[in-house]
């Protein structure tokens, strides 16, 4: 079950996205998360849907293996689909039942929104697939460099975010143990009433929030027994190098947003 | 309760590209009141065999028969409730799964959930912190106040109140200090000799193989690589070494003491006992 899970994990591989500096993937991802809302008309969104196609196909992730990750969040997705069927009304009246009345307006609004949400996810989980979690904190430590200036403790706010990250699958793990643990004591996790289902979660959590504590306090000793003292004066081991290829994908992003933005007014 | 594995198959995250493979072909028979010892080096399989002894893990080929279950592959389990209240599972650290606040609620938890009153789960529980060797006192106390030792037993009384027919140990004794641990491993065999309890134990220690088992399973890259008494296994050591395994410190001894003595002893040695009461007759032969 957890295995299935793919937000935040990484796939290693050799395609040109995974050789991508990640600070350019990053600055892509907060411009295309912009540039998805430029998008609103059929023209548009099969042109941004193709776009993301090339970079899935890129990153030589299986298109499969994606899809099956999105399953989680593909209830989220329908409900907003829903939302804009039900409640938007613009355009021709389709079909009337009862109370409810869909318009072509609110079918076409709903299909284009659930298609902007499946981008985002799409492409953001594609950043941590192709890219390590180290460096993505490096990336944005990097990025958020200048804001040191004005006393923002931009390394401590990475080193957490790379800590997080770096714990997600020890969690995911230790709480795949835990539940084994408490079924082959006859727990039950997947049947009965809704309040039993959240009952036998307290088993679960308890124990997964005492290790974390545990874990967390082990870290910060074994840090501080290393002489951990924070970003001053601190040398990389990894160093960052933006090439032609981030260079490129950048100017490509430019091209979309042009293309888009005339596209937009057809 | 008898456990027969055939040709069990197992992959991590089938179906994803993260799979690999866990176990191929194993294929062995736990009979039962029998101590069962499952040895490998680390990644050889051992712990993914014994998630499958109470279906923890479904086998994606092959298929198990427990008691009078048959768990194939490919095929929905209805009754599972029943397998995993007769085969107890004492997991690695199995003092990570408490949760409750106190001693006594953390071992009821087990019973009741198969279905046990609370008068009688609470008897249980006292008869369980006794088994394990604890102070009555400390069923009112909670779980996170104890020694590391102490919740570790703690743990295992929990398992022992369900009652199982068969005992799977993963590991119950690591990191435990060396009485606490032969208490421990005492105590099980104890309930192996008295009660009849099958006894199914993954260890990395030769010692503990040599001296409990009446079976062992060596396990090497995810499949059988031999199965035997402990004194088969442990005369051919040139075997055990060649999957990474030790030789139990009372069979090396043996071995440099025959070389030096120019001829074999009676038997291959398994305890440290058993050896001193075999040189012991030396003695008398010599003078």
């Amino acid at each position: 079950m957890m295995e299935k899970i793919i937000f935040g994990r990484y796939l290693p591989s050799d395609s040109v996205v995974h050789q991508m500096d990640p600070r350019a993937k990053l600055l892509f991802i907060f411009a295309f998360v912009g540039i998805v809302f430029l998008a609103n008309n059929v023209m548009t969104y099969a042109l941004i849907g193709a776009f993301t196609f090339l970079i899935v196909f890129l990153s030589k992730v299986k298109l499969r293996f994606l899809i099956g990750g999105l399953k989680p969040v593909l209830l989220l997705v329908l409900f907003t689909f829903f939302l804009h069927v039900f409640f938007t009304k613009e355009g021709d009246i389709l079909t009337q039942f009862g109370l409810l009345t869909i318009y072509k307006g609110g079918v076409i609004k709903g299909i284009f929104i659930s298609l902007r949400f499946l981008l985002l996810i799409l492409v953001t989980s594609l950043l941590t697939l192709t890219t390590p979690p180290i460096s993505v904190t490096d990336g944005i430590e990097s990025l958020f460099g200048p804001l040191k200036k004005i006393k923002v403790p931009v390394h401590e706010l990475a080193l957490m975010m790379s800590i997080s990250l770096r714990f997600i699958p020890t969690l995911l793990d230790e709480t795949d143990k835990i539940m084994k643990a408490q079924r082959a004591r006859g727990a039950d996790f997947s049947s009965g009433s809704i309040s039993n289902r959240v009952k036998a979660i307290i088993p679960l959590l308890i124990p997964l929030f005492v290790s974390a504590f545990k874990r967390a306090e082990e870290l910060a000793v074994a840090m501080e027994a290393r002489g951990y003292k924070g970003g001053e004066g601190r040398t990389k081991y990894r160093i960052l190098r933006w090439s032609m290829r981030d260079t490129m994908a950048m100017v490509f992003l430019v091209v979309l947003s042009a293309a888009l933005f005339i596209l937009r007014s057809y | 309760m008898d456990i027969k594995l055939r040709e069990v198959e197992y992959r991590y995250a089938a179906g994803t590209p993260f799979e690999r493979p866990a176990i191929t072909d194993v294929s062995f028979h736990i009979p039962s009141g029998q101590y069962v010892a499952i040895i490998g080096h680390t990644g050889s399989g051992k712990s993914t065999v014994l998630q499958h002894l109470n279906v923890l893990l479904k086998p994606l080929k092959g298929e198990i028969e427990i008691g009078s279950h048959t768990i194939a592959a490919g095929r929905k389990e209805k009754n599972l409730k029943e397998i995993r209240r007769r085969v107890g599972i004492v997991f690695q650290f199995p003092e990570h799964q408490l949760f409750e606040e106190t001693v006594e609620k953390d071992i009821c938890f087990g019973p009741m959930n198969f279905g046990v009153a609370e008068n009688d789960a609470k008897n249980r529980a006292l008869e369980a912190v006794r088994l394990v060797g604890l102070p009555e006192d400390v069923l009112k106390k909670s779980p996170f106040d104890l020694s590391g030792g102490q919740m570790r037993r703690v743990a295992i009384a929990g398992v022992l109140a369900m009652k199982p027919d068969v005992l799977v140990l993963d590991e119950p004794t690591a990191g435990l200090d060396p009485s606490g641990r032969q208490d421990i491993m005492n105590m099980f065999t104890g309930l192996q000799k008295t009660n009849g309890l099958t006894c199914v134990l993954v260890t990395h220690s030769m010692e503990d193989a040599a001296r409990y088992a009446d079976k062992i399973v060596i396990m090497y890259k995810g499949s059988v690589h031999r199965i035997g008494t402990p004194r088969d296994i442990f005369r051919d050591t040139d075997s055990l070494t060649s999957v990474g395994l030790n030789v139990p410190e009372t069979v090396r001894f043996q071995q440099s003491f025959e070389k030096r003595l120019g001829r074999p002893l009676d038997k291959v040695c398994l305890t440290p006992e058993e050896l001193a009461a075999e040189i012991g007759k030396l003695r008398g032969e010599i003078s």
